[in-house]
């Protein structure tokens, strides 16, 4: 492969790490952070080899067969209760899920 | 005959000419988890007073002269990634700890409408992440060949249920081998079907566009009386297949008689050579030679671009996958954990605190791959280009079919590890699906089938049949007179063989 700037290069930083981990909404800790860093430059150093395997021409699969919108009729059908949708919530109250404060101290 | 000892189609006879009831059969199944399940931990959950209560019902139905179906009564074990109405479903993981579906799978409710007990909930990499089953959280399930080996994964609570007789069939899922693998290192069969052809309402969603439920069994028969059960379409999953089954019981049933005349059979230069064992080879090659034996023709395919399956797959599961999790969010089911030291936490940093703690280390991982795979200025150069590869992997199968009925070759590339040997070394662990990958990629049905013991470690190997989407029964139809013809050799099935538990079974010390 050429070394064209506008690809990827095939390594990620213990910052690129924690800034992922953020926007997946885990903390790491920075043991963690330490552990993952270099095993996902493993990885990611495997899978950068499929970048220019498919030419422009080819489309892309995004499901195994083909498929087309599936349609039905517009019918009430059984659901479940409330209380069953609330079964496994950690808090409920008055018939909804109870959630800590949405909005931040700055906010 | 030991009840545990019989495959689901003898149980189905026993039960129909009244020679054992559905509650001694369930028992004795239970007995045995009972006595075995200590060392093995191949269950998550046993549901003894549930199971038993639904074998009463089934031996009523068969006394009235009305069975719900051929199985009705034969007990089946339910990997834990599927949801069970009333039954605790963890997928392995801690975030879902104690969470109890309010709803069943469609392919529990087709178990269950056609009056199979339950046994229980089988153990699992979490969210099917894995080749062991050491990505439980709850501590890894063990090889009934060897105490010391992996089953597989990600099913390998339901392989080695089967394998060591705890449950007669078992329900798996198949994202990227996680049916197939399993069975063939711990000898037993398991089928991944056309994707579409099982429906996936209620599986706990690993990569939408590659998962897949299906049979796992000792017997190709079992496999297809299992699929015909759980089989068809459904209005609840978009991508089901609204299409009749093929006939695979009776493709099952013509296959045993071992014939494969004018079977055209392609033997896959990509998926073997470097990088698999020894043993795994010389039972593929004796494989093959056995199907010539029986009349069929083999060729040579190539597939070219089944060279960057794996890495196709490694970005595609994991963009998926990190989508998928992110409804596990600690506000309507599962784990909720504050973090330390913050007094009235947001959601969002509640929301941290509990995927940190809920979640283990590969789901991290993978989390964090997807995540990157997806993000803007890397998405082309990573998932599109991966989408665009998978569609080369699909003409390679479609050029490959066209000159070959079925396709074959060994389904993993080693037999058994050692417990702990790849824990932390993913790429290697990776590696495990490098055979099973592809017929994911493309969607089409592929079966293992147990081919003989390696001699360098006597553990068991597998050869994989694939055939064209929609085609199941002929994956069927070839695995059962491949099954047949190396039963016939063996002298009994390979089961037979597997001293791995002679000692927890005679109580001795391990």
């Amino acid at each position: 492969m050429s070394e064209r700037p506008s690809e990827p290069a095939a390594a990620i930083s213990r910052d690129e790490v924690a800034h992922l981990a953020d926007l997946a909404r885990i903390d790491l800790s920075d043991a963690e952070l330490d552990h993952l860093a270099p095993q996902l430059n493993v990885i990611l150093e495997s899978v950068v080899s499929i970048q220019g395997v498919a030419g422009d021409d080819v489309p892309p699969t995004s499901h195994a067969l083909p498929l087309t919108n599936v349609f039905r009729d517009d019918v009430v059908t059984p659901g479940l209760t409330a209380e069953q949708a609330l079964s496994g919530a950690p808090e409920s109250e008055q018939q909804r899920f109870s959630v800590p404060r949405i909005l931040g101290e700055e906010q | 005959m030991n009840l545990t000892r019989r495959t689901a189609a003898e149980l189905a006879e026993s039960l129909a000419s009244g020679d054992a009831t559905s509650v001694e059969i369930t028992r004795a199944h239970l007995d045995r988890i009972a006595e075995l399940d200590d060392a093995l931990h191949a269950f998550l959950h046993v549901d003894e007073e549930g199971a038993l209560a639904q074998a009463a019902a089934a031996d009523e139905r068969r006394a009235a002269g009305n069975p719900a179906s051929a199985l009705d009564g034969v007990p089946i074990a339910v990997k834990d990634v599927m949801a069970t109405k009333g039954l605790p479903t963890t997928c392995g993981s801690r975030i879902l700890e104690g969470w109890v579906p309010p709803y069943d799978a469609t392919v529990v409710a087709r178990v269950r409408a056609a009056g199979l007990p339950i046994l229980g909930k089988t153990n699992m990499d979490e969210f099917a992440m894995g080749s062991s089953t050491e990505h439980s959280a709850y501590g890894p399930t063990r090889n009934p060949w060897d105490l010391e080996r992996i089953p597989g994964g990600s099913g390998g609570g339901s392989s080695a249920a089967v394998a060591a007789f705890e449950a007669p069939i078992a329900l798996g899922t198949d994202t990227g081998g996680s049916i197939r693998q399993p069975g063939a290192v711990t000898g037993t069969v398991g089928m991944k079907p056309t994707y579409g052809g099982v429906s996936r309402y209620g599986l706990v969603a690993l990569a939408n566009s590659l998962d897949q439920a299906g049979p796992v069994t000792r017997t190709v028969l079992d496999a297809a009386l299992l699929h015909e059960v759980i089989g068809g379409h459904d209005p609840l999953d978009s991508t089901s297949i609204d299409q009749p089954l093929p006939d695979v019981v009776g493709a099952a049933r013509q296959g045993a008689s071992g014939d494969l005349t004018g079977v055209r059979i392609g033997v896959v230069t990509e998926l073997g050579g470097e990088g698999y064992q020894h043993g795994v080879l010389s039972r593929f090659q004796e494989s093959v030679d056995l199907m010539v034996e029986a009349g069929a023709e083999v060729v040579e395919v190539s597939c070219p671009h089944f060279v960057h399956a794996l890495a196709t797959y490694y970005l595609i599961l994991p963009a998926e996958a990190s989508s998928n999790l992110a409804r596990f969010d600690a506000m309507r089911y599962g784990l909720r954990v504050r973090p330390d030291g913050i007094e009235a936490p947001s959601a969002e940093e509640v929301m941290r605190a509990t995927r940190d703690a809920g979640f283990g280390e590969e789901v991290k991982r993978r989390i964090i791959l997807g995540t990157y795979a997806l993000s803007s200025g890397y998405y082309d150069a990573y998932y599109g280009q991966a989408q665009k590869v998978r569609t080369l992997v699909s003409r390679d199968f479609e050029a490959a079919f066209e000159r070959a009925d079925v396709l074959v070759s060994p389904t993993a590339p080693t037999t058994a590890f050692k417990l702990g040997e790849k824990l932390d070394d993913p790429l290697a662990m990776y590696l495990n699906d490098l055979a099973t990958i592809p017929a994911n990629l493309s969607g089409v049905p592929g079966i293992s089938i147990p081919s003989g013991l390696a001699e360098e470690d006597d553990l068991p190997t597998g050869v994989q049949v694939l055939a064209p989407a929609l085609a199941d029964d002929r994956v069927y139809r070839v695995g059962a007179a491949l099954e047949a013809l190396w039963t016939d050799r063996w002298g009994g099935p390979l089961l037979e063989r597997n001293h791995g538990l002679d000692a927890v079974e005679t109580g001795a010390p391990a």
